[in-house]
C-alpha cells in the first residue's frame, strides 16, 4: 500500500512528473495577450529608470537601462511562447485539472465535488483579444484553480457546463 | 442620577436574574413549536424565532467593576485636585462614576438577543442601534469567556462565531449572561439535531447549575443530570517546567515594562531621565564588562522565565480537554479569566504537533487542531494542549482525531526524502551564509574597527550547515489509512496529520532547480487550518503516486 509503484511510462525524463498533460491548450491569442502584458511590465521598469536618469543624471543608470532592455526583450520574446507550450487545461465529470507556468511549473487539480464557485472574468487587456479566464474556487484559502486565456465564448460555455456538473454534487465541499 | 443608583440596589438579588434567564420556557431546544405567551416583558415578537431576551441584570454590577481600573485614578485626581473648592469637588469626583453606571444601565436596558430555530439575533446598543443576525446552521463555535469580574457574579460572555474571516460580521457577543444560560446556548447552538439534547447521556451528575431543557419542568432548576464529557487530558503540574521555554514570557515582560513606562509618563513621571541614565552608565562602568553583561542577561532571563510561568499559569490553569456527548471537543482553561472553547468533531480535518527548538531540546511540544471554520481570534490557533511532553502531544492529537494509536496519525513512522533534498537544503542554507560571510569580509577590509567581523561571519557557515542537516532530518511524510502525515522544519519542527477526506485538491509545484534534481513540492489543499500543507522536495513519481493513492483516478497518470 505504502510502496512507491514503479514509475509509469511517462512522456519525459525522470525529472518530469509521470502525468499525462491536460487535454486542451489555451487559445492561441493568449500568445499576444502575454506578449502585451510582458511589454507593459518591461516598459514600466524602463520608464522608472529613465525618469531616475533624467532627474539624477547618474551614469550607472545607463548601464542598468541597457541590461533591463536586453533582459526585457528576451522576456517578451521567450516567455509567451514558453507559456503557450506549458499552459493546458482539462475538465470532466471528475475534476478540473490545469498545468501552468513557464520557469516554475504548477499542476493543480480540484475534484468536482469540492468546487464551491465558478467565475468567469475578463480584464481590459483580455477583452482586447477576446479572451477570458475561468476561476474555480474551493473552500480552501490556498487559492483557486485558474484557467487563463480561453476564448470568451468557450470560457462562458465551460463555466456553464461546470456549474451544471457541480450542482449535482451535494454537501458544503469542505 | 437615578439611573446610576439603580443598579446598586437591584444587581444583587438572585431572584431577579433567575426570573430573567433560568425560568424562561423559551429555552426549549425545539423553539419553533414553543410559544409561551407568559414569558416575560421582553417578549415582543415571538414569531417562532424565540423570544427576545435581555442580558443578565448582574452585568449592571460587572460593567462598572471592569471600568473601575480606569475610574479610580480619575476619581482620585478629581478629589485631590478639587480640594479647597467647597463641596463641589465631591460632585465632580462622583460624576464619572454615575456616568459609567448610567451607561451600563442603558446598555442592559437596550441590548436584547434571541435564538430561534433558524437564526440567532442581537439588537440594541447604546449609541448605534445595531441589529445583527447569524444563520443558525452557520454557527461554528460557541465560546465562553469570563474574567474575574464576571466570575464574581457567576456570569460569562458568550461568543457565537461562524468562522467567517470577516470577524465582525460573523460573530455575536453576549456580554454577559449567567453561566447556566451560556452552557445552554453552547449546547443548543452546537447541536445539529436539537432532539438529541434531551438525552441525559452517559455522564454522571455534575454539581453545577444547568437548565437542561428536558428536565426543566420536572424538578428544581439546580443540579440536574448533565451529560458529562469523557476526559481526554488535564493539566499535569510537571508540565510547568516547559513554561520558561516558551517565548511568551519575554514578550509579556516587554509589554509590562512598556505599559509601566507609558503609565508613568502619563502621570508625568519620567522614569528614564538623562540623570538616571548617566548614573546607570557610571555604575555599569564601575564593574567589569562581563559581569555587567552577565547580570543583565541573567536578569532578562529570570524576568522572562517568571513572566512565561505566570502566563502559562494564567492561561492554562485548570486545563481540561473533554469529549462531550454532543460530538464536540471541549477545552476549558484559565486561572483568572476562564475560557471554554469547543471544536466540533465533524469539523476536525487533522492535528498538528509543533516543536519549537527550545521545547524540542527538552522533548516538549504543542498540539493544535486543524479544523474548518475556526475563529482565529478566540481559539488561539486551535491549541488543544499547553506546551507538554511530546508523547503527550501525540497522544492528545490522536485522541482528538479519534485514533486509537498515535502512529496512525502524527506519530507515524516517516518516509525519508531522497538525498537530493539534502543537497537542496544545504545549498539553500549555506549559500546565503557564505554571501553574508563575504560581506563581513569586505566590511572588515574596508572599515578598520571591524576586524572581528570576518571570523564571526565565518562561524555562520557551520551553523547554516547544521541547520540544513537538521531540516533534512526532519523532512518526511507518510500515508496512513486515514491520514497524510507531513513533517518538516527545524527551528519549529511540525508534524501535520491531515485527514485524507479533508483534502479538497492538490497542487504540484516544480522550480527549475527542483526539475534539475528530480524533485517537486506537493501541496495538499484543505479547507481547514493554513489552507494547504506542503510535502517539500519529494521525488516526482512519489508525489504523483501519493495523489493517486489518496484520490484514485483524479490525476491522469501515464
Amino acid at each position: 500500500m505504502d510502496v512507491t509503484p514503479s514509475t509509469p511510462p511517462g512522456p519525459a525524463t525522470r525529472s518530469a512528473p509521470p502525468l499525462r498533460p491536460p487535454a486542451h491548450r489555451v487559445d492561441p491569442r493568449s500568445l499576444r495577450w502575454w506578449t502585451v502584458r510582458a511589454l507593459l511590465t518591461v516598459c514600466a521598469a524602463l520608464l522608472v529608470q529613465l525618469v531616475g536618469l533624467a532627474v539624477t543624471g547618474e551614469g550607472w543608470l545607463v548601464g542598468t537601462l541597457v541590461v533591463t532592455a536586453l533582459l526585457g526583450a528576451g522576456y517578451v520574446i521567450i516567455m509567451p511562447r514558453w507559456r503557450y507550450r506549458v499552459h493546458r487545461w482539462e475538465a470532466d465529470e471528475e475534476a478540473v485539472y490545469t498545468q501552468a507556468g513557464w520557469l516554475r511549473l504548477e499542476w493543480r487539480v480540484a475534484p468536482i465535488s469540492r468546487i464551491q464557485t465558478i467565475d468567469t472574468a475578463r480584464d481590459p487587456l483580455q477583452r482586447l483579444f477576446g479572451l477570458a479566464s475561468v476561476t474555480v474556487t474551493t473552500a480552501s484559502s490556498a487559492g483557486p484553480v485558474k484557467i487563463e486565456g480561453l476564448d470568451s465564448d468557450e470560457a462562458a460555455q465551460l463555466a456553464r457546463q461546470l456549474t451544471e456538473i457541480t450542482q449535482s454534487h451535494p454537501g458544503d465541499a469542505t | 442620577m437615578s439611573p446610576g443608583e439603580h443598579p446598586d440596589t437591584d444587581a444583587s438579588p438572585e431572584t431577579d436574574s433567575s426570573l430573567e434567564t433560568d425560568s424562561d420556557p423559551e429555552t426549549d431546544s425545539d423553539p419553533e413549536t414553543d410559544d409561551d405567551p407568559a414569558d416575560d416583558e421582553t417578549d415582543e415578537t415571538d414569531d417562532g424565532q424565540g423570544a427576545w431576551r435581555r442580558l443578565d441584570p448582574r452585568v449592571l454590577a460587572v460593567f462598572p467593576l471592569r471600568q473601575a481600573g480606569a475610574l479610580v485614578p480619575l476619581v482620585v485626581v478629581l478629589l485631590i485636585g478639587g480640594q479647597g473648592q467647597g463641596g463641589w469637588h465631591l460632585v465632580g469626583a462622583l460624576a464619572p462614576v454615575f456616568v459609567v453606571l448610567a451607561i451600563g444601565a442603558t446598555r442592559w436596558a437596550t441590548v436584547q438577543y434571541r435564538v430561534g430555530g433558524e437564526r440567532g439575533e442581537l439588537r440594541g446598543g447604546l449609541l448605534s442601534r445595531e441589529q445583527r443576525s447569524l444563520r443558525r446552521d452557520r454557527v461554528r463555535t460557541v465560546d465562553l469567556r469570563a474574567n474575574p469580574a464576571h466570575r464574581l457574579f457567576r456570569l460569562t460572555v458568550v461568543e457565537i462565531g461562524t468562522g467567517s474571516s470577516t470577524a465582525k460580521e460573523g460573530r455575536l457577543s453576549l456580554d454577559a449572561v449567567t453561566v447556566a444560560e451560556g452552557e445552554r446556548l453552547r449546547r443548543e447552538l452546537l447541536h445539529r439535531s436539537p432532539g438529541d439534547a434531551r438525552d441525559p447521556g452517559v455522564g454522571e451528575e455534575v454539581g453545577k447549575k444547568d437548565d437542561g431543557p428536558a428536565s426543566r419542568r420536572e424538578g428544581p432548576v439546580d443540579h440536574l443530570p448533565v451529560p458529562a464529557g469523557v476526559e481526554v487530558a488535564r493539566l499535569h503540574p510537571s508540565w510547568l517546567r516547559f513554561a520558561p521555554l516558551t517565548a511568551s514570557g519575554l514578550v509579556a515582560v516587554g509589554a509590562i515594562v512598556g505599559t509601566a513606562f507609558r503609565v508613568a509618563s502619563d502621570a508625568g513621571v519620567n522614569l528614564v531621565s538623562w540623570a538616571t541614565l548617566q548614573t546607570a552608565g557610571d555604575e555599569f562602568g564601575a564593574v567589569p564588562l562581563w559581569v555587567g553583561v552577565a547580570v543583565l542577561v541573567a536578569a532578562v532571563l529570570l524576568a522572562g522565565g517568571l513572566g512565561s510561568l505566570a502566563i502559562y499559569l494564567e492561561g492554562w490553569w485548570g486545563y481540561r480537554l473533554t469529549r462531550e456527548p454532543d460530538a464536540t471537543l471541549r477545552l476549558r482553561r484559565g486561572l483568572l479569566t476562564t475560557r471554554s472553547l469547543s471544536v466540533e468533531q465533524g469539523r476536525m480535518r487533522g492535528a498538528e504537533v509543533a516543536e519549537p527548538l527550545l521545547l524540542r531540546l527538552v522533548r516538549g511540544a504543542r498540539c493544535a487542531a486543524i479544523t474548518t471554520g475556526l475563529d482565529a481570534k478566540t481559539s488561539s490557533k486551535g491549541a488543544l494542549l499547553p506546551p507538554a511532553p511530546r508523547d503527550e502531544a501525540h497522544r492528545v492529537a490522536a485522541a482528538a482525531l479519534l485514533l486509537a494509536d498515535p502512529t496512525a496519525g502524527t506519530a507515524a513512522p516517516l518516509v525519508r526524502h531522497p538525498p537530493a533534498a539534502l543537497r537542496r537544503r544545504l545549498t539553500r542554507a549555506v549559500l546565503p551564509a557564505a554571501a553574508l560571510a563575504l560581506a563581513g569580509w569586505a566590511l572588515a577590509d574596508a572599515v578598520p574597527g571591524f576586524d572581528w567581523l570576518w571570523p564571526a561571519a565565518l562561524l555562520l557557515l557551520p551553523c547554516a550547515a547544521l541547520l540544513a542537516a537538521d531540516r533534512y532530518r526532519n523532512l518526511g511524510h507518510a500515508l496512513r489509512p486515514d491520514y497524510l502525515v507531513i513533517s518538516q522544519g527545524s527551528l519549529v519542527r511540525r508534524r501535520v496529520a491531515l485527514q485524507r477526506r479533508g483534502i479538497i485538491g492538490w497542487r504540484l509545484r516544480q522550480s527549475p532547480f527542483q526539475r534539475w534534481a528530480g524533485l517537486a513540492t506537493l501541496d495538499a489543499v484543505t479547507a481547514a487550518g493554513a489552507g494547504f500543507y506542503s510535502v517539500v522536495d519529494l521525488p516526482v513519481a512519489r508525489a504523483v503516486s501519493l495523489v493517486e493513492q489518496v484520490n484514485p483516478g483524479l490525476l491522469p497518470t501515464g
